[in-house]
């Protein structure tokens, strides 16, 4: 059984039926060991305090707003080489979700820049380049909205992922040209140069699989509304026409 | 010479648009393309323009199939049912315009559609019948491309023109050309063949390309 | 004349005549520049300072006011169809309509610029990179707009959508051309952020014609 089948419509929504439950159970499941874990479970840190421990609500949802982009410009290469209405949709349903971890990291970003920087807002790269993430998500998201022809919005938004993924590439070094920036550098990295300490590092990962799941479930979710809208839309279609 | 149209299908999102259709042109005739309106003329003009998609069947003008776009274009002549003129523009502007990118012979093409006396005036400050004949005055301009597609050409033109473009027209059908005129009126084309077109026909089971309705569904 | 310059002249034409939108970009960018000390304050040491960022920022709001008609008037008065039977490919439509909205729109701020920078009070060595960042930097600003413009052609009142979706698109442009005025009005050597400069604009230019003509022939379909 192919990988494609599942870019037929019906077979996706059967599966997506068949393991969102479960995909919802492990989400729970991880971020709520994740996040008790951390929260009140690990010691506080000798320099930050209790502050640190944001960093399992941030920095999941910082790599999971990167990621939701990273999807939406696969899927939408999917869509304009093979033609998988699925896998336009998916994208679709992708996007706020994207926005949300977008605005959830920039919001606990500043949450935790205040005691640690004396400042809610710093035009740091790193802050700068999530807040021009955030309005490429507004962007395309709009598109979408705009165009009434599904098929012409899926070919369009995909066109503006790819041209908007180059220039969201460009916009994140050329904000690091124009500020050397004073955020610490990334916390987690899969080759073992760890910055955190272990017992901060195990809730992280816990953390972080959790967002990874939750962000599934509610792709898998929101992908199942889409197709069925789409479905939806087809059937008054050919009502009208058979009325007609 | 000839243009031939053999099973076309058109669809859009899904829905059938136009099913089955089959046609030959002959050089030398104008064919009327007639039906109700909805019956989907203009989607059959813009299709076999090459503006369009076509979902199934093919279309061949002079041994040059639809699929070669560009050979394919080259030997038509479209005019929809918008003008395509630039209100800032005055009519021998607009006219220039597109000789520079079909060619053809300004002067001649407007004096065939009786626009001398309007040259300067601008297409804003225009009626709609002079805009009418502006537009059409492309076709005077690309005598040379076979195959016309004409949208309701006659929109808003007073009886003398209507027998001006007719002729016009006839003229290009004399010299070997072919056209297909999608309208209401009768045009004064006595010898035209006429082309009705139907209700398109339900999409079938195994043609449905949209995966939304296509099969499984509960 | 052949088809490209014929495009051209008629999109210079449109433009200049009543209606066509030429000057009004350059008048939104003198108001705008206008505008900064009444918020900002007359104190020319401050003006000086944030005058780089202010003429660039300006001339990137200047160059959006036009983007909007750039295909919608062909798309919605049947031009484009005609267009697209024509020889011309769509690409090089692209392209003339691009270099059509430069002339008129980009190369009067870049004339008008340094100008407008004395009423900033914008340091003497940032003049000669001042015009020569415009110059290089506005290119950009007009290609990136035309996908912008082809994108939201089917979309009616769409001017709005467009600027979400194309101010994004300019930051680069922004950084590199801002830092270069500043790193000149500094006294500093801008040639780092120039080339930088250059490399994103020719970038823009190359991307577009095949962006914005992808996204037309979706819109005929």
């Amino acid at each position: 059984m192919s990988f494609w089948e599942f870019a037929n419509p019906v077979r996706f929504n059967r599966l997506a039926t068949r393991t969102l439950p479960w995909l919802a159970g492990a989400t729970a499941l991880c971020l709520g060991i994740g996040l008790i874990w951390g929260f009140f479970f690990t010691p506080d840190d000798y320099q930050q305090g209790s502050t640190v421990k944001i960093i399992y609500i941030h920095v999941p949802s910082a790599m999971m707003a990167i990621n939701a982009w990273f999807m939406m410009f696969a899927t939408s290469l999917v869509w304009l080489i093979r033609r998988h209405h699925v896998s336009a949709l998916a994208a679709r349903a992708a996007a706020p979700i994207g926005a949300v971890m977008t605005l959830i990291a920039l919001f606990t970003g500043a949450i935790w820049g205040q005691p640690m920087w004396g400042t809610y807002w710093e035009w740091d790269p790193r802050l700068t380049s999530f807040m021009v993430l955030f309005i490429f998500y507004l962007g395309y998201i709009a598109l979408w909205e705009a165009i009434e022809d599904p098929d012409k919005a899926a070919d369009l938004t995909a066109v503006l992922c790819m041209v908007g993924s180059v220039f969201a590439a460009l916009s994140r070094w050329a904000v690091q040209f124009w500020n050397q920036g004073l955020h610490q550098g990334a916390s987690l990295s899969l080759d073992k140069e760890e910055n955190v300490a272990d017992v901060f590092y195990f809730p992280l990962l816990v953390c972080l699989a959790g967002f990874v799941l939750l962000f599934v479930t509610l792709v898998v979710l929101r992908t199942r509304t889409e197709i069925r809208a789409r479905r939806a839309m087809a059937l008054m279609q050919r009502e009208g026409e058979h009325s007609a | 010479m000839s243009l031939a149209v053999s099973s076309l299908t058109l669809m859009r999102s899904g829905r059938m648009i136009v099913s089955d259709l089959s046609f030959a042109l002959t050089p030398g005739r104008a064919t009327l393309l007639r039906g109700p309106n909805g019956v989907g003329k203009s989607t059959v003009l813009r299709a076999i323009a090459g503006l369009m998609p076509i979902a199934s069947g093919s279309v061949v003008l002079n041994g040059t199939p639809l699929t070669d776009r560009d050979a394919f274009q080259d030997q038509v002549l479209f005019a929809g049912h918008q003008d395509a003129l630039k209100p800032t523009l005055t009519v021998a502007e607009n006219i220039a315009f597109w000789a520079h990118l079909f060619g053809g012979d300004v002067r001649a093409a407007m004096q065939s559609f009786q626009l001398d006396e309007i040259a300067d005036r601008p297409a804003h400050a225009c009626s709609a019948g002079q805009k009418r004949r502006t537009g059409l005055a492309r076709l005077a301009l690309a005598k040379d491309r076979p195959l016309w597609l004409l949208d309701e050409p006659t929109v808003s033109l007073d009886q003398a023109t209507v027998e001006r473009v007719a002729s016009v027209i006839r003229a290009h059908c004399d010299a070997g050309g072919m056209a297909l005129i999608a309208t209401h009126i009768d045009l004064g084309l006595t010898d035209a063949d006429t082309l009705t077109l139907t209700r398109p026909r339900p999409v079938t089971a195994a043609e449905e390309t949209d995966p939304f309705m296509a099969g499984g569904w509960e | 004349m052949n088809a490209y310059s014929a495009l051209l002249r008629r999109e210079l034409t449109l433009a200049l005549r009543s209606g066509g939108g030429a000057g009004l970009g350059l008048a939104f960018f003198l108001i705008v520049i206008m505008l900064i000390p009444f918020g900002v304050g007359p104190e020319t040491p401050t003006l000086g300072l944030i005058a780089p960022g202010v003429l660039w920022v300006a001339a990137l709001l200047a160059c959006l006011l036009s983007l909007d008609r750039l295909f919608q008037q062909d798309a919605e008065d049947g031009t484009l169809d005609i267009l697209a039977l024509s020889p011309v490919p769509m690409e090089g439509l692209v392209m003339v309509k691009t270099l059509g909205h430069w002339l008129t729109t980009g190369v009067p701020l870049v004339i008008a610029a340094p100008v407008l920078g004395l009423t900033l009070n914008l340091a003497g060595p940032a003049y000669p990179w001042l015009v020569a960042a415009l110059l290089v930097g506005t290119p950009a600003l007009s290609a990136l707009g035309a996908i912008g413009a082809a994108l939201t052609v089917g979309v009616r009142r769409g001017g709005l959508l467009l600027s979400i979706l194309v101010l994004p698109l300019y930051i680069p442009t922004l950084i590199f051309g801002a830092q270069v005025v500043s790193l000149a009005a500094k006294g500093l050597d801008p040639g780092i952020a120039m080339m930088l400069l250059t490399g994103t604009s020719l970038f823009a230019v190359a991307v577009s014609p095949f962006a914005s003509a992808a996204a037309l022939r979706v819109h005929l379909s």
